[in-house]
């Protein structure tokens, strides 16, 4: 018999190590099944996770899309480190979006320049307004954030429905769902002529530094870390523990409120039924694929962000289907796991051991 | 059959005219196309990926194509087209409603570039639209439900309150009136093209309301599979999906895009494509019914009867007297319903549909 034992001391190298021991396994991995699929695997893990960032259009892309990632990724860590379990990210990006396209949707043909930074800041606020429901029934009446969160992205998500479908559907659009398109006002200016890269993308590759320098220079960022790592000595401390829920969950609420809103006036450009192909569970990953820090956050956003942009390639150039991109963002969350595991445990044979009870 | 036979016969033609000026360069015209789901979902994406391989049958040494499935209809439809045309994809089919805007807006990044797109309504200098005349398949089929049906109710499964899934409601309910005046149609919104198990969902509901027929305007094989479950008669879509029900399917609305695909793919080899909107019915054969099956002869024999006057154009489904849900004559008796605008802006019910549309 086979069983875990913790080990006593953990490198800090082993941290590091595994998410990149993951990905080299996952390309591993990926070059046997695309040999059992009869492709040639060196080009089919090229056409995947190098072409992307071949070209300009590739690079673009992978920065639209690893925006929102590392956003929402960001807060998540935030909430992980200090033991907040918010899984509701992509609830939170959803009411940013809606309460933040609210003036947009209103004042449909507003050219007033007021009217993005509105939104942004009405953006925020909406995640943080989400997150604060389990902030407030955890402190409240120790209900579980997980639970809470995770059940509020239903909530968010048929809200988001109703209102693109009744009340803010556009009245020209031929019944089909979704809102006006937003005015030129509304919307985040892109950065170069051509390209999808837009204002939010920066922000969002901006805010990791911002992070970095919070969780590690400030007494808010010692304070997350004690508390996440030592609940018990972080009371001793003084360290109030109602006031860090409430904290890391509005961070985390406000940052996936962000990417929401940001995505909607960027590259959408309206409301749709659907804004998000997955970005507040997706992020879930990026959050601990990046190890729980700002600069490995950012990393993994954009690893992860290149095989969403591979996918489609490998579609187009390599025939592969659409389901290896959620296979492979799978696969390097099961070896990372899986690693994790391994440096903070290792394999012991019961039985052998005299001491064992 | 007898239109594809000429459409090939004149393909060929073409073609052998244009071989010899066309052999000499060396690169093969590649056409993209943008799918919604799986072309294994056996309806809709199934239809257009079956009319590619034609493409590829008809004209594979000229032309290559390429597709990218499961593309949601928003900022990841724009990214996806426009990925097809960097590389070089210079005709693309965009197979869903709500990739209209992201289509016209690659199309103006990529002006060389073609670009079809299926069942929408705004064309541009290369944005052609296209679209089949599905409601002429459901005037069939309402009048199959109705001679088949015990209980008087029919479960509607619909995608999105849009004037072609309207249009296909008040089709079938005037179908199934035209038989028994006290028919009804329960509507359920599932507001998604490809969801199979909130369409197996749907047609539970419905059943369980006291639907004994089911019919569907979604993608997959969901709503018949449920529906077989218990041995409730229903319709296969886009595709024919008699596998799905061998024992329950009564007959399907076929899409047979490949016609269209194949021509539009000589014209733009030749040079003479251009845009604007095709919406083509029974009669040019973009609309098929699959075999009539799992009902008495009788029925099938009218059923056929049908389909046979509507592809003469002999007989339209909109023919008044049509009244709304409020009972206003829209169509005087003997009209025929204009395809502009009414048919096309489609966003009332017809007397007798038991749902009140989404607003």
């Amino acid at each position: 018999m086979l069983a875990l034992e913790a080990r006593a001391t953990q490198s800090a190298s082993a941290a590091w190590l595994s998410p990149l021991l993951a990905m080299a396994l996952t390309g591993l991995t990926g070059a046997a099944i695309f040999l059992a699929m009869g492709k040639a695997p060196g080009i089919a893990l090229y056409i995947y996770f190098i072409e992307p960032l071949t070209s300009w259009s590739g690079l673009s892309e992978v920065a639209v899309k690893a925006g929102p990632l590392i956003l929402i990724g960001i807060g998540l860590s935030v909430g992980f480190r200090a033991g907040i379990w918010n899984i509701g990210a992509e609830g939170q990006f959803i009411a940013g979006a809606v309460l933040g396209s609210a003036p947009a949707v209103v004042f449909y043909d507003s050219t007033n320049l007021l009217i993005l930074p509105t939104m942004l800041v009405l953006g925020v606020l909406g995640g943080m307004a989400w997150a604060a429901i389990p902030a407030l029934l955890k402190t409240r009446f120790n209900a579980n954030e997980i639970l809470v969160s995770l059940m509020l992205v239903y909530v968010a998500e048929l809200l988001l429905v109703h209102l693109v479908q009744g009340p803010w559907r556009n009245p020209q659009g031929w019944g089909f769902p979704g809102t006006r398109m937003f005015p030129d006002a509304a919307l985040l200016p892109m950065l170069f002529p051509g390209y999808r890269v837009h204002l939010g993308t920066l922000i969002a590759l901006l805010i990791p530094l911002l992070a970095w320098f919070v969780l590690t220079k400030s007494r808010f960022g010692f304070k997350v870390r004690v508390f996440g790592s030592a609940p018990l000595a972080a009371r001793h401390a003084g360290i109030n523990n109602p006031r860090m829920i409430w904290a890391t969950l509005l961070i985390g609420g406000g940052l996936a409120g962000l990417a929401g809103i940001m995505e909607a006036a960027s590259t959408i450009g309206q409301l749709m039924p659907k804004i998000s192909p997955g970005y507040g569970f997706t992020a879930i990953i990026v959050a601990f694929l990046g190890r729980l820090h700002p600069v490995g956050v950012a990393l993994a956003g954009t690893a992860i962000a290149v095989t969403y942009i591979g996918g489609e390639g490998a579609q187009i150039s390599a025939g592969l289907p659409k389901a290896v991109t959620g296979l492979f963002q799978g696969i390097i969350l099961f070896y990372l796991l899986a690693f994790d595991l391994l440096t903070r445990y290792r394999l012991t044979r019961i039985g052998n051991k005299v001491s064992a009870t | 059959m007898k239109y594809f036979a000429k459409l090939a016969s004149v393909l060929l033609a073409a073609l052998l005219s244009f071989g010899v000026a066309y052999s000499a360069s060396a690169d093969k015209l590649k056409v993209g196309f943008i799918y919604i789901g799986p072309p294994g979902d056996h309806g809709w994406t199934y239809a257009h990926d079956q009319a590619r391989l034609m493409i590829d049958n008809m004209l594979g040494d000229h032309v290559e194509t390429t597709y990218v499935e499961g593309v949601p209809e928003g900022p990841d439809a724009e990214r996806a087209i426009a990925k097809l045309a960097e590389t070089g994809h210079k005709l693309i089919f965009t197979t869903s409603f709500g990739y209209m805007e992201p289509t016209l807006k690659v199309a103006k990044r990529f002006p060389d570039v073609k670009f079809e797109h299926a069942t929408g309504y705004k064309q541009a200098d290369n944005v052609a639209t296209y679209s089949a005349r599905f409601y002429e398949g459901r005037y069939v089929q309402g009048q199959i439900a109705a001679k088949i049906s015990k209980s008087g109710v029919i479960g509607y499964i619909a995608s999105f309150p849009i004037p072609e899934v309207v249009r296909g409601i008040n089709a079938f309910m005037l179908g199934a009136q035209s038989i028994n005046p006290d028919m009804k149609v329960k509507v359920v919104w599932v507001y998604s093209w490809f969801d199979p198990p909130k369409e197996a969902d749907a047609a539970k509901v419905l059943m369980d309301q006291g639907a004994d027929i089911i019919t569907q305007h979604t993608d997959s094989t969901a709503a018949l599979q449920a529906a077989a479950d218990r041995g409730i008669h229903a319709f296969g879509q886009a595709s024919d999906m008699i596998q799905f029900a061998p024992d329950t399917q009564l007959t399907a609305v076929l899409d047979d895009w490949g016609p269209y695909y194949v021509k539009r793919t000589v014209d733009v080899l030749m040079g003479t494509w251009s845009p604007g909107d095709t919406w083509n019915g029974m009669g040019p054969g973009m609309v098929g019914m699959a075999p009539f099956t799992n009902m008495p002869s009788a029925v099938a024999m009218m059923a056929r009867k049908t389909a046979e006057s509507i592809r003469t154009g002999a007989f339209h489904p909109f023919t008044g007297p049509i009244y709304n849900q409020a009972g206003e004559l829209v169509v005087a008796a003997g009209e025929v319903a204009a395809d502009f605008p009414m048919l096309a802006t489609m966003n009332f019910y017809v007397q007798g549909v038991d749902d009140k549309l989404p607003e």
